[in-house]
């Protein structure tokens, strides 16, 4: 009789495939996967202790550094409270400049996503590709706010910096362009039989476990539940725009990457019709109190990140820095699945899983 | 030259004369893998839309890999305390060893051989095994749970693979009744393997890949999960001779297809005129250029998805090939 062990196997917090400083401590017979106990904490930087200290304004940099990979829609969640708090009313030239923004971001988020799960795969190609019309993007982003990952556009009341000279223009040229490069994406990785074997049926969880597990975004319509925040309780402008929420029923990697590559281009579609419905002229900014005061109470705003929900409760005792900041941060939320979901599979199967869920450690660590 | 130097008696002579050309094939070898290395990165750049080494050496970084080697030779030479001294040593050479023994076996023209034995290929498939063992052994020496998880994902594909690639040549051998490597060749006049055992070559070709531990079969070392596989622990020249090796096989496995498949020296019809190295030469880099292709393009598989791919598509396809071979002979080469 052969006496076999178990073994006690570290992955992290420093190894290529954790996306950051994840750790997971995995105990495994074989290759197989009997325990997994995932550490967080080493990015934490304590940014809802630092709000306290803040003025409104001065958390939005912070925010940026949550999910660097979607830095708008974290620059949006805290406008948006404080904007409900103060009851403010945005620009439409305004509102349509964070439309695109966040929009253009979730493009961007998706192709780091899409290239990183693929080098986490074993191809190594699909990762550049994704990255030079990630690029692009970011060159759009750079021009509008000065910054290529941290870009601190936006402003209560408004944003910062209007669009230069062309940018719409430019914009608009790349929707087409992104279009086509997303068909040669689908041509070298959607159909590849290599590819599918790895993703069909990995990592499956129904519908009740993903509610149970308060999973959001891609994550949950990959289990077919159509819930997507821009559509379901519009804000901004997204009432103005037609656009699908892609769902699909297999609640698997397979059905999370379709989902992602199908978010894409609703986003494209989006972006094409903010283009379209550009105001010409406009301000950008509303008129705000220098000092801004939140009026005694609370506030709890969500939206659609690229990575599900995101939310901001700010409690307000009327001075010009919070009381308590909190950010329902997604990826936190949707990590918490990770240990069942990996108890009986193989270690390959942990990085497609790990990288179907789609987490930035930033935005885990807080 | 060489037939009659092994036929007459033995002397201090001979033996200066084969070190040399052993030497000669080594730097020949070297000289290869250190511009492999370069084509992989330069072709890899130039499909990945970026330029790939442009400093070290002009703008095509002609120099790059000779810079590489020279920093892993002046690195510091660090074995864990915890590892298996000897054996962690031992690993490295063990699994470059045969990669280079295996040269010896294969003929590049039909002038330019070292060997002509009677067996080559039994005796290429037979040395090319024992790289399992140093691969293994660095894996099990290490002592560190990464590089043993590389090293027995390594034992169970090398194993699995040899056998529809062993499998896989019957065909070959059926059609010019030898295991010399050189009448193989000859054998290829007319029409060169290929063609007439077309599953034959699918299934090599797949296999030898798997051999390789290139992707899409990289398990051993996959960087995304395991983090170098079976190599973690190793750094400076050691770990240069695992990369040494991987690309030594690369030569020694491409000179191989085209040996066995692709006719070796024998020229296109109404080409004849230009001399048989250089269709070797030809072949042989269609061959490596196709395993850069591959890398380039698909993910990697699964472990068990790996061993059902072994075992129940390759080995199938590689018998039926026999068949198949048998009767394509029977038929049309009466």
């Amino acid at each position: 009789m052969i006496r076999t062990e178990e073994m006690l196997l570290n992955v992290g917090p420093q190894h290529p495939s954790t996306h950051g400083v994840f750790r997971i401590v995995l105990k495994i017979d074989g290759e197989t996967i009997v325990e997994a106990n995932p550490v967080i904490g080493y990015l934490h930087r304590g940014t809802e202790k630092l709000a306290e200290n803040l003025q409104y304004t001065q958390i939005i940099p912070y925010t940026d550094r949550m999910d660097y990979l979607a830095a708008m829609t974290n620059n949006y969640v805290i406008c948006h409270a404080v904007e409900t708090m103060m009851n403010i009313e945005i620009p439409e030239r305004a509102d349509y400049l964070r439309v695109l923004v966040m929009e253009l971001g979730r493009v961007a988020s998706h192709l780091v996503w899409f290239g990183t799960y693929l080098l986490d795969i074993g191809a190594m190609s699909p990762f550049l590709y994704a990255f030079r019309e990630r690029e692009a993007i970011i060159g759009f982003l750079n021009e509008i706010s000065g910054a290529r990952l941290t870009f601190n556009y936006m402003r209560i009341g408004g944003v910062k910096w209007d669009a230069p000279e062309g940018w719409i223009e430019k914009v608009r040229d790349f929707v087409p362009y992104m279009r086509e490069q997303l068909a040669g994406y689908h041509d070298l990785v959607t159909g590849n039989e290599i590819f599918l074997n790895r993703v069909k049926g990995i990592g499956f969880y129904s519908k009740e476990e993903a509610l149970d597990y308060s999973l959001s975004g891609a994550n949950l319509r990959c289990t077919g539940i159509e819930w997507d925040l821009r559509k379901d309780e519009p804000y901004s402008l997204y009432d103005r725009f037609t656009f699908d929420v892609p769902a699909f029923d297999s609640g698997d990697a397979w059905a999370r990457y379709q989902c992602r590559m199908a978010e894409i281009e609703e986003s494209l579609k989006i972006i094409e019709q903010a283009v379209e419905q550009f105001p010409e002229t406009g301000e950008v900014m509303a008129k705000v109190p220098k000092i801004i005061k939140p009026p005694k109470g609370e506030a709890f705003v969500r939206i659609e990140s690229p990575r599900g929900e995101i939310g901001c409760y700010i409690a307000s005792e009327g001075k010009k820095e919070p009381y308590r900041l909190k950010f329902r941060r997604p990826s936190f939320y949707n990590l918490q699945i990770l240990p069942k979901l990996l108890v009986g599979e193989n270690i390959s199967n942990l990085i497609t899983i790990l990288g179907g869920i789609d987490i930035v450690l930033g935005e885990v660590d807080g | 030259m060489v037939n009659d130097l092994l036929t007459s008696p033995p002397g201090w002579i001979h033996a200066a004369i084969f070190l040399g050309l052993g030497a000669c094939l080594l730097v020949i070898v070297l000289g290869f893998v250190t511009y492999a290395i370069l084509a992989e990165r330069k072709v890899l750049g130039f499909m990945q839309l970026r330029p790939g080494p442009n400093r070290v050496g002009g703008r095509f970084g002609l120099l790059q890999t000779v810079a590489d080697v020279m920093k892993l030779l002046i690195k510091e030479d660090t074995i864990p305390k915890a590892a298996d001294k000897p054996l962690f040593v031992l690993a490295p050479v063990l699994a470059f060893a045969p990669a280079f023994m295996v040269l010896a076996a294969i003929p590049f023209s039909d002038h330019l051989k070292f060997s002509d034995l009677s067996i080559g290929l039994l005796y290429y498939i037979a040395i090319s095994g024992i790289t399992t063992v140093g691969i293994l052994m660095a894996g099990w020496a290490s002592n560190n749970k990464y590089s043993l998880l590389g090293g027995m994902r390594s034992a169970a594909q090398m194993i699995s693979y040899e056998i529809p690639l062993v499998v896989s040549v019957v065909g070959v051998i059926m059609f010019s009744g030898s295991l010399n490597l050189t009448e193989i060749v000859e054998g290829q006049k007319t029409v060169a393997y290929m063609f007439l055992s077309p599953l034959g070559f699918i299934v090599f070709l797949i296999s030898s890949i798997a051999e390789l531990n290139r992707t899409p079969f990289d398990l051993p070392e996959a960087e995304s999960e395991l983090v170098a596989g079976y190599h973690v622990e190793y750094s400076g020249f050691r770990w240069a001779f695992f990369m040494l090796t991987e690309y030594v096989y690369l030569f020694a496995m491409a000179a191989l297809t085209t040996v066995l498949f692709l006719g070796g020296w024998n020229p296109v019809p109404f080409l004849g005129f230009i001399p048989g190295i250089i269709w070797f030469a030809l072949k042989f880099s269609l061959i490596v250029f196709f395993m850069i292709w591959v890398r380039g393009t698909m993910p990697r598989l699964r472990a068990d998805q790996l061993m059902e791919f072994a075992w129940k598509v390759l080995l199938p396809v590689a018998l039926l090939n026999i068949f198949v071979s048998a009767v394509v002979k029977e038929l049309f080469l009466r």
